[in-house]
């Protein structure tokens, strides 16, 4: 089972301002291991952000994307005591998703 | 290095933009202390996101999880303060416990709850304690990473009350100043005197008292330039490597003693832990 991600999410005014540490290899497919095999590519496609269980944020990922990726985004119209919810699913199938309250 | 981290990456942006800074500004008074103010910059920079915060989390879930051939959690080890009590027991660590016998730092009573409670094979878990260059934490990296972060903006306070406590302080003193090994060096080669480095890395005066305590109450810590947390165990072990000393066994007493050492010395100082090193 994957990791969980830290998430931090305060409002200032009618803003919100999350940030998210997730934990996650992100293989590019392109790197090789000790004995030359290519490690197969594995990474986040996607990545879902509620609100109060309203989607506000969708994100398409690929091996771009670094290890243990860092986002940080405003979803407006929030404020302290709402719920914030992010899942992401991997090019496996894996799936990951926490929760936080808004501070 | 063949990994590639996030915090590489990180890593080339912001000094490229230090460079970028640098190039614009005013002639610096002096380079080095502008690169040193640069480099806490740096580091300031990267504490947002510590990717040390993710072994934190797993090792949470690593100490509340029933597991091993006892299928039993580790809420009941006792670091110190009791059972399960962990808020504010690394500050307190290495101490002596009565059930052992003998002086023990976070790491090894880690372990010996993992051998006691959990029924793991000590040897079979001791055998890889430090993870590889940006590899998944091992159990004992993220457990230690769970117990330190329990322990932030608690002052060190590593008791000198047993005999035991005292005689591995003392031991300590003296590894500390041990000079051997084909370098002929000793902790105290780099680690005594004012205003010693290695290349750009100051290197910490560790016999007084507000030096050891920016290094004790900063380890374990994520090494960025090795995309992995590193223990204090590790340090010392790593530090004993760059002597050119024989291998330092994972939690041997000679370990924990130069910790012994190094916390008495750091008495006072706040934990903040994990942090995050270049």
């Amino acid at each position: 089972m994957a990791d969980p991600m830290k998430i931090r999410a305060s409002a200032k005014g009618d803003v919100v301002d999350v940030r998210v540490l997730m934990a996650h290899e992100m293989e590019t497919g392109q790197r090789k291991d000790a004995d030359g095999n290519t490690i197969p590519a594995w990474y986040i496609s996607e990545v879902v952000a509620s609100l109060n269980d309203k989607p506000v944020l969708k994100a398409h990922w690929g091996p771009a994307i670094a290890k243990n990726p860092y986002m940080q985004f405003k979803i407006r119209g929030g404020k302290a005591g709402d719920k914030v919810t992010i899942s992401w699913v991997d090019n496996k199938g894996d799936k990951r998703t926490d929760e936080a309250k808004v501070s | 290095m063949k990994t590639r981290t996030a915090q590489a990456g990180v890593a080339a942006v912001a000094l490229g933009a230090m460079l970028g800074a640098f190039a614009i500004g005013a002639p610096p008074a002096s380079a080095q202390e502008d690169t040193k103010a640069e480099i806490e910059r740096y580091r300031e920079m990267l504490q947002d996101g510590n990717p040390a915060e993710l072994t934190v989390l797993r090792g949470e879930g690593l100490w509340k999880e029933k597991r091993g051939p006892k299928n039993a959690s580790l809420e009941q080890c006792d670091l110190g303060k009791g059972p399960g009590v962990v808020q504010g027991a690394y500050a307190e660590l290495p101490r002596y416990f009565a059930d052992v016998d003998a002086v023990m730092d976070a790491e090894t009573r880690i372990v010996h709850c993992m051998v006691e409670l959990q029924g793991f094979d000590r040897a079979e878990i001791t055998k890889r304690p430090f993870s590889g260059s940006g590899q998944r934490a091992t159990d004992i990296e993220a457990l230690a990473a769970f117990v330190v972060e329990e322990s932030r903006g608690v002052p060190v306070n590593v008791p000198q009350q047993h005999p035991k406590e005292v005689a591995s302080y003392q031991r300590g003193e003296r590894i500390f100043h041990y000079r051997g090994g084909p370098y002929d060096f000793s902790c105290a080669s780099c680690h005594e005197g004012e205003n010693k480095r290695i290349r750009l890395q100051d290197l910490p005066e560790l016999t007084k008292q507000e030096p050891a305590q920016r290094a004790f109450t900063t380890w374990p810590a994520y090494r960025v330039s090795q995309g992995a947390l590193r223990t204090m165990q590790w340090r010392m072990y790593d530090c004993f490597r760059q002597q050119r000393f024989p291998e330092m066994k994972f939690g041997s007493e000679a370990s924990i003693d130069l910790i012994t050492y190094l916390g008495v010395t750091a008495k006072g100082g706040k934990m903040d832990s994990p942090s995050i090193k270049r």
